[in-house]
């Protein structure tokens, strides 16, 4: 009994570090979907080329290779990275190439008459975006970032492929010391399923909040 | 750093062999998950609540956790139960059932979109269940989502480098050990970049055309119901 306290102690440790990546990564992939998002619409073309370059990039190519890629090419060109900073990296890059596509299409979604009206009153462009666009978008967008979130927790685990140990790691320790597979993989998926849970209903309660007094707003 | 071509040509026959698997684990995975998914929906839209409840959990759970930890339980818990699998079968059933779930989700708006009556029409002409299933509700509910099976396809292409960590012999495992071996990152790893990148801007273009071809179907002649 004693013995599987420890090994649970260890598992726990890991669950710390796949919330950390998790937590580090969705704000990394938040600003970078932002980013990427709105350089998708800008006036600029070279912007756009850039935004459009940088998501198809990332969206076309699996986040297993990015990873592998970060973490052992980069340090050739000069970049060393730890473990944990290949795996935030490499995570929010991939994740928030696929936001960008996200808050593109939000802000495409918000009305039209929104922006007209913003020059009516004589907004200037980042007024407009700041104060009538994006709050509007922002809870257009809000219950896909959270699926994309819960995908960002899924693939927290594969970092335990670059030796950062995470939850996965810690159970592959346990399963490679006791010989039972069974009660570290069971415990870990259960352990996950509650994060996920977790972030879904965080998602959900933050929408309900930003959502109030819009209904007669919104189509 | 610098890129070797001759490197290049030396490792391209073995990371072929490696594609080939990644490629027939993608094919038969995804054979796996559009008719699980169907068969998943189909369950949850069952009126017996003993069936559309458990699959229900069932697929909320997978959907909620790593394919990577469901690949180990496979391959690891399921030879203790007395099922040995080999790796690429396990690796094929992790994929299938995982984007099972996924597909499901299709499957069920698809349903979802389906007018109820549709549904009460064929009551009226006195379909049997199945036939209803068959011949009516099925073929509107999968033409329009054709576009978004596809995309599933594509994102489980993207994910099939994980069987790499049950032992599978496909793209990503052979670039590794060409690695390991020649002590040569840069090359290897950025092939399979490649790769996954060109095969995965054709199935792009593709998805396009899917949804150019079914995406709009049906939904003409919906208008007026």
């Amino acid at each position: 009994m004693e013995m599987w306290l420890g090994y649970m102690q260890l598992i726990l440790h890991g669950a710390w570090i796949t919330i950390q990546l998790t937590v580090y990564g969705c704000a990394f992939a938040l600003a970078v979907a932002i980013l990427a998002g709105l350089g998708r619409i800008s006036p600029y073309a070279p912007v756009r080329w850039i935004s459009v370059g940088y998501i198809e990039f990332f969206r076309g190519t699996s986040i297993f290779v990015q990873l592998f890629w970060i973490y052992y090419v980069l340090p050739l060109m000069g970049f060393t990275l730890s473990p944990m900073q290949a795996g935030v990296l490499a995570l929010g890059l991939n994740v928030g190439a696929y936001g960008a596509e996200v808050v593109r299409s939000a802000i495409q979604a918000v009305d039209e008459g929104q922006k007209e009206a913003a020059v009516a009153v004589n907004l200037t462009g980042y007024q407009t975006m700041r104060h009538v666009i994006l709050p509007q978008a922002f809870v257009i967008m809000l219950p896909t970032f959270g699926n994309n979130a819960i995908e960002l927790l899924k693939g927290t685990a594969i970092v335990s492929l670059i030796s950062l140990s995470d939850m996965t790691f810690q159970a592959q320790v346990v399963r490679a010391q006791t010989g039972n597979t069974a009660i570290p993989f069971i415990t870990i998926l259960v352990l996950y399923f509650a994060i996920a849970s977790v972030i879904s209903f965080a998602v959900r309660s933050l929408e309900k909040r930003l959502t109030r007094g819009l209904d007669g707003v919104r189509a | 750093m610098e890129w070797d071509w001759q490197f290049v040509w030396e490792i391209l026959p073995t990371l072929a062999e490696g594609a080939k698997i990644t490629i027939v684990a993608t094919v038969l995975g995804y054979l796996l998950a559009v008719t699980l998914g169907l068969v998943f929906a189909m369950m949850r839209r069952s009126h017996n609540r003993l069936i559309s409840r458990p699959i229900g959990g069932f697929v909320e759970f997978v959907r909620g956790t790593p394919l990577l930890v469901q690949l180990y339980f496979l391959f690891y818990i399921l030879p203790e139960a007395g099922i040995t699998l080999g790796p690429l079968v396990a690796g094929v059933i992790g994929l299938g059932l995982h984007y099972a779930t996924y597909t499901s989700e299709v499957y069920r708006a698809g349903i979802d979109n389906v007018p109820r009556g549709q549904w009460e029409a064929a009551k009226a002409c006195n379909l049997s269940y199945r036939q209803t299933w068959r011949h009516v509700v099925l073929p509107q509910a999968i033409m329009p989502v054709i576009p978004a099976l596809a995309n599933y396809l594509i994102a489980m292409f993207k994910e099939t480098p994980l069987l790499s960590a049950i032992t599978v012999l496909e793209l990503m495992n052979q670039a590794r050990s060409i690695a390991n071996y020649n002590y040569r990152y840069v090359e290897p790893i950025t092939l399979v970049g490649v790769f996954f990148l060109v095969i995965s801007i054709v199935a792009v273009i593709g998805v396009k055309y899917l949804e150019r071809r079914f995406g709009s179907y049906g939904k003409r002649g919906r208008a007026a119901t």
